[in-house]
């Protein structure tokens, strides 16, 4: 425990701008140090993996984290979600054809792009539907209500996957070729380059989505008050789908990076990443999408520095107990939420 | 929990006293079980133990196996009617959301695993390992209720989930402690002494099994459907409505969850006992989160609230899941249907084996018994006005609902 919160405590720590710029170098400094001195000489490698799988995490958090932010409902489902975008790439890429990395850099890049936008497409449709007919019709019932269909929609995700595609690991072509990027002393393979970029570029645009676009402005205000919000003539139905559309989406886009980067599928997927990814939405402060962001890599960070010493049966002991931690002496999450809601 | 009255029609003054009025709603039935309820739990359950047996003797049930094959079936599945009644009292009664219940009950295994097997050199008595699995198990509730109990449903939610998945995970990497993935083996069988001619109960005959399951349950219900009509069941009840309104009558919010908390814990610690000296063996993989969503589907489909439609709902779900899907594979294979074609998917229903639908059937079970009756198969009553509230009263009830979670932010 004692390397994880090292990172954790000096962002709590800043308040303004710049304090959180300090605060998340100092804090990323720590953790290579923290890799660094558990790893010998891979803490590089292990660093930028530590900032993949954080990426894949905090992707997933997104969807969390909205859909929280906006109903008020953790979506059990929606990591199952994520599981079902990763088998839509490997199914788009083995029925394309595809079986080794494409070296011909335009047949790559189209390729990538038909993939992501087809999977974050199908995805999001997947979300929408899923809002449609188990959420919807519950929205003024008991709480524990849609919480309940939520573990039933996972329940049939997992169950049609397991049944119609495969009831093992499926393998998904390894179309980014294996080659290591040399800038300056960093030594990066090109996937998790694109990777982290990708999340990055995903990450900013939602930011400048909610924050600066119409649509956005119908998001946070249905987040904070739905009857005011529909009086101002927001349209509630629509924008709830979209906040599904949104985060299915963004979840099908790391079911796409985890095929690429771990070149495999299977359908339990969906819980274990699910939860680590809701545990990284509490972490970062749930509602708060720049928190479920940092919350994921809190939590990449936390498994790799696991793994490095040896630990990585515990990790999810460990990611669980962090959760409790932060549930317990600040239920608010690292960053607060954006949204006034009493843990 | 959403809080909303309940209590609406009991303001005139004229009408039978509330107390009264809330006696008669909360323990349904005529005035005779009303009066001598553990009685009536007694001959019920002595009913049942001999109904059940005597009715799998005849057509249809008898071609699906003999009487001893459901003998050993209804001794596992008074497991699940076990860890049923007990989460009810935390889901059902309380209103908290436990999705991590198996953790209990892997915790009563491994308390028996340490207290009656070759592993430590212990043998305690099984009978003596009945309460002690239960405490052990009730302890871990407390200790996990109670830095969590003060956050609110959704969240409590996701740390038991975290927690049924941290207790495997202890169980399997703590190897030197529990010997891991192949866990711990031997444990020893129950015995009767040589009362009835039965001394260990052994593996071939399932009869003891199924008389000592039949006995744990018709205690625990004695104690439990006392509790429910106790102070501490209204206050459970009082608490799942509305937390701050109950706060504000004086009920100690944290204590009576615990207790909630405790007691579910306590019931899974005896099926755990029970569960580990029937299979003599306890390893890691038996406790995975799918043992809880079961438990979570059966209280949900038998009717949140209901001690009774619970055990009905754990019941009947086990049976289906063994037997019925089983013997459906059995009945459309035979029936000889061709096969057709779905657009591009080719369906031959002959070849397929429903068994491994058993989660599609359970999540779509769930979704559509939130959808069309959220009280479950066999309702409580105040579940049921809750969840079906009168025309003119839904209106009312939707105004009030969002000005209730405004209070509640």
């Amino acid at each position: 425990m004692t390397p994880a919160t090292a990172p954790l405590g000096r962002v709590r720590l800043s308040a303004g701008r710049w304090n959180v710029a300090v605060g998340t170098i100092a804090a990323l400094v720590a953790a290579y140090v923290i890799i660094d001195l558990g790893a010998g000489g891979e803490g590089q490698a292990q660093f930028i993996n530590a900032l993949t799988i954080g990426a894949i995490y905090a992707l997933i958090a997104l969807g969390y984290t909205m859909v929280y932010g906006i109903i008020e409902l953790i979506n059990f489902a929606h990591g199952d979600v994520f599981m079902v975008g990763s088998f839509v790439s490997w199914w788009l890429l083995t029925t394309l054809g595809f079986n080794g990395a494409i070296t011909d850099p335009l047949l790559l890049g189209v390729v990538l792009a038909v993939g992501f936008v087809f999977s974050m497409g199908v995805m999001g449709i997947v979300g929408m539907v899923i809002e449609r007919f188990a959420y919807r019709p519950l929205r003024s019932a008991p709480r524990l209500a849609p919480l309940i269909t939520a573990i039933g929609v996972s329940f049939i995700l997992q169950n049609l996957v397991q049944v119609g595609v495969s009831n093992s690991i499926v393998t998904t072509p390894q179309i980014i070729p294996n080659t290591t990027l040399h800038i300056g002393p960093i030594s990066i393979s090109a996937i998790n380059l694109f990777i982290i970029v990708l999340a990055v570029v995903l990450m900013a645009a939602l930011q400048l989505f909610i924050g600066r676009t119409r649509l956005g402005r119908a998001m946070r205000s249905t987040a904070i008050d739905r009857d005011a919000a529909q009086l101002m003539g927001v349209d509630i139905n629509t924008t709830i789908a979209l906040t599904f559309f949104i985060g299915s989406g963004l979840a099908g886009a790391a079911g796409v990076v985890q095929g690429l980067y771990f070149g495999v599928s299977v359908f339990t997927l969906g819980f274990y990443a699910g939860l680590f990814a809701f545990t990284a939405a509490v972490l970062g402060g749930i509602g708060n999408t720049t928190g479920a962001a940092l919350g994921g890599f809190i939590i990449g960070f936390i498994q790799v520095i696991a793994a490095v010493y040896g630990y990585g049966v515990w990790s999810e002991v460990v990611v669980f107990t962090a959760l409790v931690l932060v549930l317990v002496f600040r239920p608010t999450g690292i960053l607060g939420q954006q949204l006034g809601e009493r843990a | 929990m959403t809080g909303h009255p309940t209590t609406g029609p009991a303001t005139g003054g004229t009408k039978p006293g509330i107390r009264q009025r809330l006696s008669r709603a909360m323990s349904p039935g005529t005035a005779f079980s009303a009066r001598h309820q553990s009685l009536t739990t007694v001959v019920t359950f002595a009913a049942i133990g001999i109904l059940l047996p005597v009715i799998v003797l005849l057509p249809p049930f008898s071609g699906f196996g003999t009487q001893n094959d459901w003998v050993g079936g209804f001794a596992d599945a008074g497991i699940f009617v076990l860890l049923a009644i007990g989460l009810n009292v935390v889901v059902g009664w309380a209103g908290l959301l436990d999705l991590g219940y198996a953790a209990f009950f892997a915790i009563g295994s491994y308390t028996y695993a340490y207290g009656a097997s070759p592993f430590t050199g212990l043998h305690i008595p099984f009978w003596f390992m009945l309460p002690i699995g239960a405490f052990v198990a009730a302890s871990f509730g407390i200790m996990l209720g109670a830095p969590t109990l003060r956050l609110r449903g959704d969240y409590l939610a996701i740390v038991t989930l975290g927690f049924g998945e941290i207790v495997p995970a202890v169980f399997l990497n703590a190897s030197t402690l529990t010997n891991g993935t192949n866990g711990i083996v031997g444990l020893d069988q129950p015995s009767f002494g040589r009362l009835f001619g039965v001394g260990d109960f052994g593996f071939t005959n399932p009869w003891p099994y199924f008389v000592t399951i039949l006995g744990i349950i018709a205690v625990a219900f004695m104690l439990l459907s006392r509790l429910e009509n106790s102070r501490l069941g209204r206050a459970w009840v009082a608490i799942r409505e509305d937390e701050l309104a109950a706060a504000s009558m004086g009920i100690n919010t944290v204590t009576t969850k615990l207790l909630a908390f405790a007691i579910g814990a306590s019931t899974a610690g005896l099926a755990g006992v029970y569960s580990a000296s029937k299979l003599s063996i306890v390893s890691p993989d038996q406790f995975n989160f799918t043992v809880s969503f079961t438990v979570l589907a059966m209280v949900v489909l038998g009717g949140m609230g209901n001690i009774w439609g619970v055990a009905a709902g754990a019941f009947l779900i086990f049976e289906l899941q063994s037997q019925g899907l089983k013997q459906l594979n059995t009945f459309i294979g035979g029936l000889g249907l061709p096969a057709f074609n779905l657009g591009p998917i080719t369906v031959d229903l002959a070849t397929i084996n429903f068994l491994n639908y058993q989660y599609l059937l359970y999540g779509l079970a769930l979704v559509l018994m939130m959808l069309l009756r959220p009280e479950g198969l066999f309702p409580s009553r105040r579940r049921r006005r809750e969840l079906h509230e009168l025309p003119d009263e839904a209106e009312r009830g939707n105004v009030e609902l969002s000005e209730a979670d405004e209070v509640e932010l």
